[in-house]
């Protein structure tokens, strides 16, 4: 657990069991600072609830774990104050306005009055969603709720952003665009630590974990697992991974 | 500090920016009590009465013309027969009549005393019965004060009637049924507003997933109900006032107690429905479950135990026990003494204790829910 200044987050051994099933078996790993970290598995494998641990909504049955430089056990509400969280269901409030989605984030966040206005306007700039400031979010399109979720996510300018299977029900071409979206944050310094069920995506990432059974059993740059697997795509390396899982969603 | 309050405010931008919603929170109350206090009101109003006499007496038409004047009666005319007089209360022509007997007047004198029947169409039994009460305070006030005087004028007879059916009521003398309905009408939309507008608006945040979001926020999970809670209890708050408003200037109830202490007992019952909102989002999941819980088990029992439509009096044992859990009974029963009765505070401790005790029962439970769910 040294070495602060390079890993955003740092779990060793952590374990959460409900009752006799063990969701999340033991796992190990770090996520660098800067970096774009793909959180892979499938359904069931225990991403989710190795999210819930890493967020400071559930504490671990065993291990440790630092988010942003806070103990998982004791600083949960530290860690909460140094994330951004974009969920997979789509959870803005559409009976609002999207400055006010905005705007209600930056005060939850903290982020002082003066510095949000000019945060907003530049999230808004980014998103080319400023002539829309003040539409319903329910009137917006799918894509562009997505993107918006995004940015109230890192309105408070994280140190990490947890995005949960961030593009579900989104096209390719949106998709790419997102992902554009999430350069930029990282460019601005905030790691990003994403679920995919898309593969394809999988490529876009710095480093990939792939959980099977509640472990992480690979954990490297798709690059270097193709490599290791001799495999032509992520999607394959997963493939091969997932041979061996016994869990059935 | 700040966080929190930029909570509150989204909860408020929620409420306003939801025009319907509010609008039917406020135009609820103020149409249900325009609606009780007018149009659906329990007094007679436009009853027409007949008459079947066996002799053309002068006393008796003045009775008539009596009953014609008064604001409830109107005198349709006289039959000549039974069979004319059923026909016309059949087809509804007639709702009340009253039958003198043969020689009414002279029998009137005579030791065994006159008689008179009213009759009315029970068709509808609350209406029938208060015909019948109204009919025959007219016809005694008019034997007493117009025949008697006059016949003890004639020393025929000696100057105490024999018809004096003796009613007083109280404290609503006038039978306004506007007096009894408005704690019942104030029961009923406080609790609809807190318990299920607070439920329906935390559940519908577990159902489209923003709770997720918040809990991973560092807003703190009991903040975010306290926030929901506060723009409910302003609107509850102007609604409350709302109503007073238009009962002491619109339905010209006064009220007779401490304004303070109704107030008081208003706030209290306003928090205790802020907690069953609160209990009621932390069992369900889903806003139409939540509505269901709220209307079935906490707005129809207020409608039936709180003695807005029925007395509980009247109701059979077990019943009466069931109602003595319902809070809406409490609030009701403790608004009525202090607003209609004028009551002082102090006989209406009971009401205000348990109305307190229920709240603190209500918390304490929704928080350990809360806290419990969370884990």
């Amino acid at each position: 657990m040294i070495d602060k200044g390079d890993n955003v987050i740092e779990v060793r051994n952590l374990t959460k069991k409900f009752g006799d099933f063990t969701a999340v078996d033991n796992i190990t790993f770090e996520v660098h600072k800067g970096e774009i970290f793909g959180f892979l598995g499938a359904n069931g494998a225990g991403k989710t609830t190795a999210m819930k641990m890493l967020t400071g909504l559930s504490f671990p049955t065993s291990g440790e774990g630092k988010v942003a430089g806070f103990d998982v056990w004791t600083q949960s509400e530290l860690i909460k104050k140094h994330i951004g969280y974009m969920s997979q269901k789509f959870a803005l409030y559409g009976d609002l306005t999207v400055k006010d989605n905005l705007d209600i984030f930056a005060g939850i966040y903290g982020v002082p009055p003066r510095q949000s206005g000019k945060r907003i306007a530049e999230l808004l700039d980014r998103l080319s969603l400023a002539g829309e400031r003040d539409t319903l979010v329910r009137d917006l399109p799918q894509g562009w709720k997505q993107k918006l979720a995004f940015s109230v996510a890192i309105v408070h300018k994280p140190e990490i952003m947890f995005l949960d299977e961030p593009t579900g029900g989104v096209d390719p071409s949106a998709r790419r665009q997102f992902w554009e979206l999430i350069y930029e944050a990282v460019d601005e310094g905030i790691t990003a630590f994403v679920t995919t069920h898309y593969m394809d995506e999988a490529e876009y990432c710095g480093r990939i974990s792939m959980m099977v059974d509640g472990r992480i059993d690979a954990l490297d740059s798709p690059s270097a697992l193709k490599r290791k697997y001799g495999a032509a795509s992520v999607a394959e390396v997963f493939e091969i991974l997932a041979r061996g899982a016994k869990r059935q969603d | 500090m700040r966080e929190f309050f930029a909570f509150v405010r989204k909860e408020f931008l929620h409420i306003f920016r939801d025009k319907r919603t509010l609008l039917v929170l406020i135009g609820l109350p103020t149409a249900l009590i325009v609606l009780f206090g007018f149009a659906i009101s329990t007094e007679i109003r436009n009853v027409n009465v007949g008459l079947l006499s066996a002799d053309d007496d002068v006393y008796v038409t003045r009775l008539m013309e009596k009953i014609d004047r008064s604001e409830y009666f109107t005198y349709v005319g006289a039959f000549r027969s039974e069979a004319g007089l059923d026909e016309a209360m059949r087809r509804g022509q007639v709702d009340a009549a009253l039958i003198f007997g043969k020689d009414f007047m002279s029998s009137l004198y005579s030791p065994e005393g006159a008689d008179v029947a009213v009759v009315v169409d029970a068709v509808n039994p609350n209406n029938a019965s208060m015909e019948v009460m109204y009919l025959s305070g007219m016809i005694s006030d008019y034997f007493k004060d117009d025949i008697v005087s006059m016949a003890s004028y004639r020393q025929q007879m000696p100057a105490t009637g024999r018809l004096t059916p003796n009613l007083r009521m109280l404290y609503n003398p006038q039978l306004k049924s506007s007096y009894n309905f408005v704690p019942g009408i104030m029961g009923l939309i406080l609790m609809l507003i807190c318990a299920l507008m607070t439920s329906v608006s935390i559940v519908r945040e577990k159902e489209t997933g923003s709770m997720e979001v918040l809990l991973v926020s560092p807003v703190r999970p009991i903040n975010i109900v306290i926030a929901k809670m506060i723009p409910y209890f302003v609107v509850a708050c102007v609604v409350l006032v709302n109503i007073l408003l238009l009962t002491i200037f619109v339905l010209k109830v006064p009220v007779a107690g401490s304004f303070f202490w109704m107030i008081l007992v208003s706030v209290i019952y306003i928090i205790l429905s802020l907690g069953i909102g609160m209990l009621v989002s932390t069992l369900v999941r889903t806003q139409i479950i939540a509505t269901l819980i709220c209307g079935m088990i906490f707005l129809v029992p207020v409608m039936m135990f709180s003695g807005m439509l029925y007395p509980i009096e009247s109701m059979p044992e077990p019943l009466q026990w069931f109602a003595q859990i319902i809070p809406a009974k409490w609030f009701i029963e403790a608004i009525r003494k202090i607003m209609i009765e004028g009551t002082p505070v102090r006989y209406v401790t009971k009401e205000i204790l348990i109305l307190t005790a229920m709240a603190v029962v209500v918390f304490t439970a929704a928080v350990a829910k809360f806290n419990d769910k969370l884990d």
